[in-house]
């Protein structure tokens, strides 16, 4: 007998009830408001309705993929339902907001925000939000019908207008360094946001590249595992190349503002390589990780100041270096701290090691902001007229032979964020050639086995005082190069740059990424850090956007976006037959 | 012996000595410099153990929090900071619109136990939800993980509530009842506030002794928090008893929260994190796993932090030492976790399970 039609209309109330919960809870935290004031698709939508449409468009879905059970034309039903549910506790909020004065309590309860969610009409506005909560429910459960490689396309075609559109703004100025791409590219754009045709093309174009990537890629990439060995490691190499131009060349078409978010994102690069050999391959959780670029600001801050003296804003004792001679000392110091603060730590593991690391960073800053140590580092005032790196000019360069525009000959200083740039990216690459190298070697496989089971390594015989140090000592080696170069940059140095959010932005971007993965610290990194310096709205909500990021990617996928093998591996255990995927070389050159 | 001991006596056994020798010896340099220059009166002495211990209570009850989870999943629920937090800003809400009305004044004692009452029930939502949300589908995954889950709710709970009530700092209002101080004959005085809390807070904690020495429930945490499997197949809902942890521990952080509240009468968003971290020390310090524990160790540290700095450091000329009164609680959780990580009265624990 055919299985009667069941439709479970309680599991549909459940979600659209929880994503009405989401959506208020959007709402009221400001951040519908906040995005309002950016247009993804010029006039026709902004963030802020973005992201309750999100939210109930995930109802929707999830409405829909719970009742996979029911017939398929059910699905987009339940999604509506649930769309409606959801709509209706907004209208519900919008209801109750004036009568209760919820102003006087959430103060983002503001008739800005009744203005946006009912459309700038009065009742009538009620009746268009649960029309339109039903429809996006409907379609909603409409990508849960989808085959699963269109709906990925679809998915992310979506992903990529609601992006372009955010940061359409930044494009553009980009493009005016570039006249003919700027003019060609015009009409994609509206006055904010993406046009109606530009945001058309943009979904075909990803939704249909990305079809056919899925559809037809797999050749591609069987074609480039049939070629001989030495072709195949020259076109990889070519590739890096290539890309390694491309990035050198950048700056140049950047400006000087998005130049300087990329150094933003390139210290924390940095300091997430650093902390991805502690936590990612030593299994080592640190919490003040944010003491060593402290020390290696401050060393670099002391060090070379100008501003010595007895008088306020002044530190008593400064040898005022050059950024160079200082470089190696501030390194140095931060490694010295790395040790010495790891020693007692040695015998600790996971949550007691959180919880003091956290301790010491904050020891570290309280310390740096007392009047018991102002005059040597400066108080809560800081030290002011950091030096700058500078290079000489090269005097046989400078004979004639060279156009003064490939090597100017005068003192070079790395201060504009064009120039500094190319220091960042100096110490990145540094940074990410000794993590590479360390990573097979000896002690990268000694940390491996401490992350696995300390006593088990312990009993092969891997001496754990020194490869905890070690481990703590390169991680601290290089956020005191970070913090080094932080100091320079910014040319003074306050207590309040080196608080635990540092610490937890550090841990956030390895995780995000991919614990123990290389890849994944610069995407992690491009996420969220480049994200919020480019945005200003993300900005105010980072910490918050942070947290639930944290939650979801522990929930949902632990090994992070860009996962190294092993750990893929080893959270998702009924793989674990399966034969190391990647060898080292093909996870860092592509 | 002395051979055998020299071979296992290693270069950063050394190291801990020293650092632990210097600290010691610091202390008591300090101490005995402090109290030869007689800069303070038995009156202020007085004064500062008084507020050590109030504000110790507060601790101690924020500590039995951190202490009840960690008995029985044995991890630290990073985000009880915000639990705790979360209880104090709501319960503000209640207090302004009571203290408006004037109902506050006219019949404070039902005035402050509905601030308690709105200030826990808050707390108690969040608690289960963060437990639902984010800790019960970890249960059984690698430890890093539920721990980072933890850090990860924490800041999203600290900025929710931002974003939700403002960033500014909120001021209780005052309350007529608890304005002045009583005298104790002499020059020693004794604030009324001070009196509540440790009052308030001595009952908080009579009672939850009571209750888990002494209901079913206690005993089923017991059980919980010995061993989850066998609890299982005694016919104990772990999952029912783990819900109640949180639910116990979260009222005790609400109830800390509005202590804390009319003590110090300022609220913001992220005024649970130092409390947090230093009644983690408490809960550390006593031994963590253990009830009595958090309790002694909660009182121990406020009396430490309040009399510390000026006891150690004040005779050594150092400038301001209340401005170092954080690294002392730090400094102490560090030296508590190396020495005896156990500790005073934690003897379950052994290093496995740190």
């Amino acid at each position: 007998m055919e299985k009667k039609v069941s439709f479970n209309w309680l599991s549909t109330l459940q979600i659209g009830l929880l994503g009405g919960a989401v959506a208020i809870l959007i709402s009221l935290i400001g951040m519908v408001e906040e995005f309002s004031q950016r247009d993804i698709i010029s006039g026709v939508i902004t963030m802020g309705q973005t992201l309750i449409i999100i939210a109930i468009l995930m109802a929707g879905y999830f409405a829909a993929s719970r009742a996979a059970g029911a017939a398929k034309p059910m699905r987009p039903v339940s999604g509506a339902l649930a769309g409606l549910v959801t709509s209706a506790l907004l209208a519900g909020l919008v209801l109750i907001i004036p009568p209760l004065d919820l102003r006087s309590i959430f103060p983002n309860a503001s008739p800005a925000l009744i203005k946006i969610l009912t459309f700038d009409q009065e009742t009538v506005g009620l009746v268009y939000l649960l029309i339109t909560g039903a429809v996006v429910g409907a379609l909603g459960g409409l990508i849960d019908i989808l085959p699963a490689q269109i709906r990925r396309s679809v998915v992310l075609a979506l992903f990529w207008v609601g992006l372009l559109g955010l940061l359409q703004e930044l494009i553009r100025v980009t493009l005016t360094n570039m006249p003919q791409v700027g003019a060609a590219l015009k009409w994609m754009f509206g006055s904010r946001g993406l046009s109606i045709p530009g945001a058309i093309v943009v979904f075909i174009v990803i939704a249909g590249g990305n079809y056919l990537w899925a559809v037809r890629g797999g050749q591609a990439q069987e074609r480039f595992r049939a070629l001989p060995p030495a072709q195949r490691r020259a076109t990889q190499w070519g590739s890096t190349l290539v890309a390694i131009a491309i990035v050198l060349y950048l700056p140049n078409v950047l400006g000087s503002y998005l130049s300087e978010v990329a150094n933003q994102v390139g210290l924390f690069i940095l300091m997430g390589l650093g902390l991805n050999i502690v936590v990612g391959f030593a299994g080592l959780l640190d919490l003040g990780y944010v003491a060593f670029y402290a020390v290696g600001a401050y060393a670099m801050g002391v060090l070379t100041t100008n501003a010595v003296g007895e008088n306020a804003g002044q530190i008593v004792f400064g040898p005022q270096l050059s950024f160079w001679q200082t470089l190696p000392i501030a390194v140095g110091a931060a490694v010295l701290m790395g040790v010495i603060l790891g020693i007692p730590v040695l015998k600790m593991r996971g949550d007691y090691l959180a919880i003091v690391t956290l301790g010491f960073g904050e020891i570290i800053r309280i310390l740096a902001l007392s009047d018991f140590l102002k005059p040597y580092i400066g108080g809560s005032q800081g030290i002011v007229e950091v030096g700058q790196g500078q290079v000489g000019a090269v005097t046989p360069l400078c004979l004639g032979f060279w156009p003064d525009k490939w090597w100017p000959c005068q003192e070079f200083a790395f201060s504009a964020p064009q120039t500094l740039y190319y220091m960042i990216f100096a110490g990145c690459l540094l940074a990410l050639f000794i993590s590479w190298r360390l990573r097979d070697s000896r002690p990268g496989r000694a940390w491996k086995a401490l992350r696995e089971d300390e006593d088990v390594a312990q009993a092969m015989g891997i001496n754990l005082v020194a490869t905890k140090l070690l481990a703590f000592a390169t991680g601290a080696a290089f956020s005191g190069l970070s913090g080094a170069i932080f100091a320079s940059k910014i040319g003074s140095i306050y207590p309040h740059s080196f608080n635990l959010l540092i610490s937890i932005n550090v841990l956030s971007l390895i995780i995000v990424g991919g614990m123990g993965s290389l890849p994944g610290v610069f995407v992690g990194a491009l996420i969220l850090v480049g994200l919020p310096e480019l945005l200003r709205e993300f900005s105010e909500y980072r910490l918050l956007m942070y947290g639930a990021l944290l939650i979801v990617m522990m929930l949902t996928r632990p090994e992070g976006f860009w996962p190294e093998a092993t750990h893929k591996r080893e959270f998702h255990e009924e793989a674990a037959g399966a034969p190391p995927a990647a060898t080292p070389e093909s996870a860092t050159t592509t | 012996m002395l051979r055998r001991f020299l071979e296992r006596f290693t270069l950063t056994d050394l190291f801990m000595w020293l650092v632990g020798g210097s600290i010691i010896l610091l202390v008591v340099v300090g101490s005995i410099a402090t109290l030869r220059a007689g800069n303070y009166t038995a009156r202020h002495w007085f004064d500062f153990i008084v507020f050590g211990i109030a504000q110790g209570s507060v601790y101690a009850l924020i500590a039995l929090g951190y202490t009840l989870v960690y008995g029985i999943l044995r991890m630290i629920n990073f985000a009880h900071s915000e639990v705790y937090m979360s209880g104090a800003f709501t319960g503000y809400f209640a207090a302004n619109a009571m203290s408006k009305s004037g109902f506050l004044d006219q019949n404070p004692l039902v005035g402050l136990l509905a601030i308690f009452a709105v200030a826990m029930t808050t707390s108690v939502t969040v608690a289960v939800l963060l437990e639902r949300i984010a800790y019960r589908p970890l249960r059984r995954a690698p430890r890093l993980v539920p721990l980072i889950t933890a850090i990860g709710a924490s800041f999203f709970l600290q900025y929710t509530f931002r974003g939700l009530y403002g960033s500014q700092n909120r001021a209780y209002p005052e309350v007529d009842v608890l304005e002045g101080s009583w005298s104790l004959g002499g020059e020693f005085i004794i604030q009324k506030i001070q009196v509540l809390v440790i009052v308030a807070a001595a009952l908080f904690m009579f009672s939850l002794y009571m209750f888990v020495q002494h209901t079913r429930t206690g005993k089923a945490m017991r059980a919980v928090s010995e061993d989850k499997d066998v609890a299982a197949l005694m016919g104990i809902d772990v999952d029912a008893i783990i819900v109640r942890t949180f639910i116990l521990g979260a009222s005790l952080a609400g109830a800390a929260g509005v202590l804390y509240a009319l003590m110090f009468r300022q609220v913001n968003f992220f005024m649970g994190f130092i409390p947090g971290i230093k009644a983690f020390t408490a809960a550390v310090l006593g031994g963590i796993g253990n009830i009595p524990g958090a309790m002694l160790g909660g009182l121990f540290l406020g009396l430490f932090e309040s009399v510390g700095p000026t006891l150690f450091l004040d005779g050594l000329g150092i400038p301001a030492p209340y401005q170092l009164k954080d690294v002392i609680a730090f400094t102490m959780l560090v030296l508590v976790l190396i020495y005896r990580p156990t500790g005073i009265l934690g003897e379950r624990l052994a290093t496995t399970k740190a």
